[in-house]
């Protein structure tokens, strides 16, 4: 078949396709339904129309406009949907709690990292004041003691003057930044989501174990459990997901270390989506309730037991059956 | 090893789609023209922002956040892989089996940055980039993400109405063919003395008569081209 004449013959379908490719959003057409359910159809036929044009070695322009459109084509046909086709809603739900609970040794080694240095740090500093000196500088541990002064009225902050919204912000920057690179700091053989692990555990361990060697229980204590729950499991959170990465680089077991890494990568950002969120509540009960003088001890133990034991049940007993269809789903 | 910035990725139909990768240089200074962008933008949120007291600076430090981790995936994500630097450099961030770039891709490579930076200046993201194939970082490579040049809609021959179709005076090979085809398909993109320079070397295969090269070959290969189009 000459060129011209290859063309004349498909130059309609040609158009067609072109123009369903371009215009990606109208989706009310009943025309254009059809033509949805038959694009796979029409795709294999470009592609095919482009084999022979290339094998044919018809003219220049004719194969850059099929080339154009079979990788238009392509990308519609092939662009994978995630989150967008089982919702954020459902991801919440189930995806979230499933990719933890198919992470658990991970977890196990993040927690571990973070508890026992926080346990070991906060005892021997009940034990000897004078270490809190050695990791955190003493102007800092001056700010730290005023913050949760029982005299004051807003607890957890250096100045009285800070507003919620400001402290809802550096709450925001900070602890989802220190999350973030907790996590991307694993690639390297999880090192980096270690010591960001140890050290959070021993500055958080310092503080409480000066704290309460001050005696300033009755304010520190309820002033933390409550936004706890959320932060530092979510801390803990981030802390696994490095690990998995890193963990794919050390041991890819049957794959390529970079195809073990982009396995564990899929993972490991789905578990950085539920800590986002984690944190992002977080701050903002620690902004907003945490800080508050006019609730009562007894209402912010209670209150931050419920919301520990919630975040434990929801990450690791909540609907069993669902979580475990939805990972096997979407695997 | 064979170095080459054109990737081939095989489609399930058999077809083979080609990209251009993007080396470090336009990365680096996209990368700049970013961050002048966001640098700017925190200047005026923090001159506006000033009037309103702790709480503005609260939304400054959101703003800051933002910007600081949510920028990249954000353009990426919903401007087809391109954050306003990589659209000055004619780049994008696409998936390597040349899909447009998902939410958790593009999310996993820009929170891999700090992996990346690491310790200062990128080092780790530059000497990734110089040692893979595919020229990734330490984030591209666990996302499964390229940069490649946008694809251009190369001229057709239409353009080249000012020429006159020469029929070639003796054999040509296909890859004669070809070469002849690509260097009339690339006027305008080279200047006239590379020109004239290029059709020199062709000079032993070309009959003796012919006394400007540039334009007998331009001639053939606009010949070889055909003038479909122009019938359509």
């Amino acid at each position: 078949m000459k060129q011209l004449e290859f063309e004349s013959l498909y130059a309609s379908f040609w158009d067609e396709i072109e123009t369903f490719l371009s215009n990606q959003n109208e989706k009310s057409d009943h025309n254009k339904k059809n033509q949805i359910v038959l694009f796979p159809k029409d795709y294999r036929r470009l592609c095919q129309q482009l084999a022979i044009a290339k094998s044919r070695r018809y003219s220049r322009d004719l194969i850059i406009r099929l080339n154009r459109l079979v990788q238009l084509g392509y990308e519609r046909l092939y662009k994978a949907s995630s989150l967008k086709n089982r919702g954020i809603i459902e991801f919440l739900a189930y995806g979230f709690p499933a990719t933890l609970r198919a992470n658990k040794s991970f977890l196990w080694v993040s927690t571990f990292v973070f508890v026992v240095p926080l346990l070991l740090m906060m005892l021997a500093v009940i034990i000897n004041d004078q270490l809190i000196y050695s990791l955190i500088a003493a102007g800092d541990v001056r700010g730290m003691e005023s913050m949760y002064d029982p005299s004051l009225n807003k607890l957890g902050r250096e100045r009285q003057a800070d507003s919620d919204l400001f402290m809802f912000g550096f709450y925001i920057y900070n602890n989802i930044g220190i999350a973030f690179k907790c996590f991307a700091t694993g690639i390297f053989a999880g090192l980096g989501s270690l010591f960001v692990l140890a050290f959070n555990g021993l500055y958080i361990g310092a503080i409480s174990g000066h704290l309460t060697a001050l005696g300033f229980t009755e304010t520190f204590y309820p002033f933390v459990i409550g936004h706890g729950s959320f932060e530092l499991t979510a801390i803990i959170f981030s802390g696994a997901a490095g690990l998995r990465l890193g963990f794919a680089l050390v041991d890819p077991g049957k794959y390529s270390r970079t195809t073990a890494l982009q396995i564990a990568a899929k993972d490991a950002i789905k578990i950085m989506y539920g800590v986002f969120i984690m944190l992002l509540i977080a701050a903002f009960i620690e902004a907003f309730w945490s800080s508050s003088s006019t609730l009562s001890n007894g209402i912010k133990y209670s209150v931050g037991t419920l919301l520990w034991l919630l975040v434990i049940y929801y990450c690791f007993w909540f609907a069993p059956q669902r979580v475990s269809t939805y990972r096997h789903a979407t695997q | 090893m064979k170095l080459d910035t054109i990737t081939l990725v095989e489609t399930p139909e058999g077809i083979d789609l080609q990209a251009e990768l993007v080396g470090i240089v336009p990365r680096t200074l996209a990368y700049i023209i970013d961050l002048i962008i966001r640098i700017a933008i925190m200047l005026v949120l923090a001159i506006l922002l000033a009037f309103a007291g702790e709480a503005g600076a609260g939304v400054f430090l959101i703003a800051f956040f933002l910007l600081e981790w949510w920028y990249p995936v954000v353009y990426e994500v919903f401007r087809d892989g391109q954050t306003p630097g990589k659209k000055a450099f004619n780049i994008k961030v696409i998936s390597d089996d040349l899909t447009p770039v998902r939410f958790g891709a593009s999310l996993t490579r820009n929170l891999l940055r700090t992996a990346d930076i690491f310790p200062s200046m990128y080092l780790v993201g530059g000497i990734a980039i110089a040692s893979t194939q595919r020229f990734q970082r330490l984030g591209d490579i666990a996302a499964g993400t390229l940069v490649v040049y946008c694809r251009e809609d190369s001229k057709t021959s239409s353009e080249l109405g000012d020429m006159i179709p020469v029929p070639p005076m003796h054999s040509l090979n296909e890859e004669q063919q070809q070469a002849f085809i690509n260097f009339t398909l690339n006027k305008g993109q080279i200047s006239n003395a590379r020109q004239q320079e290029i059709a020199d070397i062709l000079r032993p295969i070309l009959p003796d008569k012919i006394s400007s090269p540039d334009d007998y070959v331009r001639g053939v290969g606009k010949w070889l081209l055909g003038t479909a189009s122009k019938l359509k």
